[in-house]
């Protein structure tokens, strides 16, 4: 018996070695096909989109954090955004623009140096996380331009892309005001800091700008990965009245869309709304019997990478500078998605009395 | 128990079997998607041993999974599960951190003392909490230990946010509570290896020794194996229960002052339980519970983990598919008792023709 069961395990064993060693010819003959083919594409591609566009000869690179390069959020935004600018540019990815990802936060320095082995001209690193990590490569590499998203670094070789978030989730904040009809909305934040507090602050002042009768229940997941803890803590929201909940966490929110489309889908007359963050969210919202995303507050991560490397092949790297986007810039704002014409009403009156300076939000719940 | 000819070469032929298993079912996955199995491991390998960095960094996470993995291992000898690797690990990390901002003037010899014994206390405590709720009232040290571990990631967060720093990271420690030695990092290019891969092969020694030649080694392997008649034969199962479960947070505890210490030299919040307390188990179980085993298990992990990152750029390999290869290998790492089933089953048949059972 177990001398036949080995025999077979054996065979197994052998035959898969030699299915990976004959396979690993054709395999290198398809990858020799790749490239062609792949050449063939940004080929074509250069020619629909015009013989205007010269391949430039420049690079980018972006390390992200753990929320990883598909959190349908601020990495993905940022990565979408390379990635049209290096297809717009006849670049191919892995030479002209690439990312690498993150696992764990002792990943960060070695993707930096990955990534400037493979010799890009400039790295980003993506989100508050990687500061650290930015100024001692930074340091190490003083030749070598590097970007960050979110924080302020001080070195001369690093350019610091910042956003005011805070006026887009009071925007947000209205929103969720004028369309709330428990009177309860919530905010799920990622992990706690001045970032994620600046859409806590912004949003509870919108809520407030309207009716400051409203309660806003404010939890935080700790996490920007973790999709099982949204879930939970959306549990614990919805269950205790809220109708509409905020969330600024990654990929945390994507626990929160599938605990709210679970709801809808089992009891669709009590209405849930979940606010998206940093890319318009609304197809994570799709359920049976239509789309549950209210509205997303926009970041674009992707403009602002890309903007300050255009900067940087037309008049060179903008380093040790710090650029923040508003509302006024268009590096954050909020998309109509689900809202009423009451709502977006609303929402136009606030954004313009904001970049007029009629409003002021606050940034910091704390006060400094 | 019988150190045959026969069972040394099978400690050795099991794990290098597991690895190969791995390997060629990470190979199959790669090829059922339609990737270059070849050309994924030679990025994975050229990317490390080609560069003195990133073979520097591979030995730094090795080290780090050195202290994890013997910490796993010792509670393992003596019959425990201890799934708390990883919270022991960041208790460490906060204690020595603690320490080094706490006292920045002190001596480098002095500090650096300090520092790595507040960390194997610390790690130690948290790691005899569940050894003395299992020793005295008999609940279950995974389920304890699982639950401490969520304890431990809060507390740092909170300790990061109220005690060490106002934000998400403390500041960077001093020269003097370093780990990092210069010609170390000269010599790799700059990657963070530290003296504590000098720690490490020192640790791995003294483990050995105990575990070995003493007679509290021998109690720790002999309740193990079975509690019973170690209780009949006069040593205190309690005793060791909880002196196995200390010493193996104490170690954990000096991995994760090693990390901080070492890797980072700051303390930051975490989104997540530190992977190396996890893979810890998984170094453990490949050297099974053999200390010179785990020390060079770990550097295969070292070298999967650092080279995982060169699949997706330099192979084409999505980056979920170079994650989903290494737990592949990982797995039948893991699975190994599977494997060494089948080699005992082989070995007896042929001793005995009655076969099996």
């Amino acid at each position: 018996m177990s001398n036949i069961k080995l025999r077979s395990l054996l065979a197994i064993g052998s035959s898969a070695l030699l299915l990976a060693a004959c396979s690993g010819e054709d395999a290198s003959d398809t990858s020799t096909d790749e490239p062609t083919t792949e050449e063939d594409t940004t080929a074509d591609s250069g020619d629909t989109s015009g013989d205007n566009t010269e391949s430039v000869d420049f690079s980018v690179a972006m390390v992200t954090d753990e929320g990883g390069v598909d959190d349908r959020s601020f990495n993905q935004s940022a990565w979408e955004g390379i990635k049209e600018w290096g297809q717009e540019n006849g670049l191919e990815e892995g030479s002209g623009y690439a990312y690498y990802q993150s696992d764990d936060s002792s990943d960060f320095v070695p993707n930096f140096n990955q990534a400037l082995a493979d010799g890009y001209d400039i790295i980003y690193g993506i989100g508050y996380l990687l500061l650290d990590s930015v100024n001692q490569v930074a340091d190490q590499n003083p030749d070598q331009h590097f970007g960050i998203v979110d924080d302020i670094s001080d070195r001369d070789n690093v350019v610091s892309l910042t956003f005011k978030d805070h006026q887009a989730a009071f925007l947000a904040g209205v929103a969720a005001a004028e369309t709330t009809e428990t009177g309860k909305v919530g905010f799920i934040g990622g992990i706690k800091g001045p970032v994620i507090d600046r859409f806590q602050t912004g949003f509870e002042a919108g809520v407030a700008h309207v009716d400051d009768s409203i309660d806003v229940d404010v939890q935080y997941a700790e996490s920007f990965g973790d999709a099982g803890i949204g879930q939970q803590i959306a549990a614990g929201m919805f269950s205790n009245g809220a109708d509409i909940i905020y969330h600024a966490a990654g990929a945390v929110g994507n626990g929160v869309f599938t605990e709210a489309r679970n709801r809808m889908e089992s009891d669709p007359d009590n209405k849930l709304w979940v606010i998206g963050v940093d890319r318009d969210q609304e197809a994570e919202g799709d359920y049976d019997g239509g789309n549950l995303t209210l509205t997303s507050t926009l970041k674009q991560v992707g403009n602002a990478v890309v903007e300050s490397t255009k900067q940087a092949i037309d008049e060179g790297f903008p380093g040790g500078e710090t650029i923040a986007y508003g509302l006024e810039k268009g590096g954050v704002d909020l998309v109509e998605g689900n809202l009423s014409e009451e709502a977006w009403s609303a929402v136009e009156e606030a954004r313009q009395g904001v970049i007029d300076g009629d409003i002021e939000v606050p940034e910091f719940t704390y006060s400094n | 128990m019988q150190t045959t000819s026969k069972n040394r070469l099978n400690a050795l032929l099991i794990p290098l079997f597991s690895i190969l298993l791995g390997f060629i079912f990470g190979a199959i996955l790669m090829l059922l998607f339609g990737y270059n199995p070849i050309d994924a491991y030679s990025a994975m390998l050229m990317g490390v041993f080609n560069s003195p960095y990133f073979m520097g960094e591979a030995i730094r996470q090795a080290t780090v999974l050195t202290f994890t993995g013997l910490g796993f291992a010792i509670a393992f000898k003596a019959g425990f599960f201890n799934i708390g690797v990883a919270g022991q690990l960041l208790a460490g990390w906060v204690a020595a951190i603690w320490v080094a901002l706490s006292f920045p003037d002190l001596p480098r010899i002095i500090l650096l003392t300090l520092s790595l014994g507040a960390a194997i206390i610390a790690g130690a405590v948290w790691a005899g909490i569940a050894g003395a709720l299992r020793a005295y009232f008999g609940t279950s040290e995974v389920i304890v230990t699982i639950m401490l571990n969520y304890t431990a990631l809060h507390l740092t967060n909170y300790i990061i946010r109220s005690v060490l720093a106002t934000g998400n990271t403390t500041e960077i420690v001093g020269e003097n509570a370093s780990l990092r030695v210069g010609w170390l990092t000269t010599l790799t290019q700059g990657s963070r290896i530290n003296m504590g891969l000098f720690i490490a092969i020192i640790v791995v020694i003294l483990y050995w020794v105990f575990m070995t030649q003493t007679t509290a080694g021998f109690e720790v392997r002999a309740v193990g194996l079975n509690p019973d008649a170690s209780t009949y034969a006069g040593m205190s199962a309690k005793r060791n229960i909880i002196l196995s479960m200390l010493i193996s947070g104490g170690l954990a505890g000096l991995g994760g002052a090693v990390h901080g210490l070492g890797t980072f030299g700051n303390l930051f919040t975490q989104s997540g339980l530190p992977s190396l307390g996890f893979n810890g188990i998984a170094v453990a179980l490949l050297g099974l519970g053999n200390p010179v085993g785990i020390f060079f298990s770990s550097i295969l992990f070292g070298v999967l983990d650092v080279g995982a990152g060169f699949m997706p750029n330099r192979a084409g390999v999505p980056d979920e598919m170079a994650d989903i290869v290494i737990a592949a290998i990982i797995f039948f790492v893991g699975a190994n008792y599977v494997i060494r089933l089948v080699l005992d089953k082989m070995q007896s048949n042929k001793t005995a023709e009655k076969g099996g059972e």
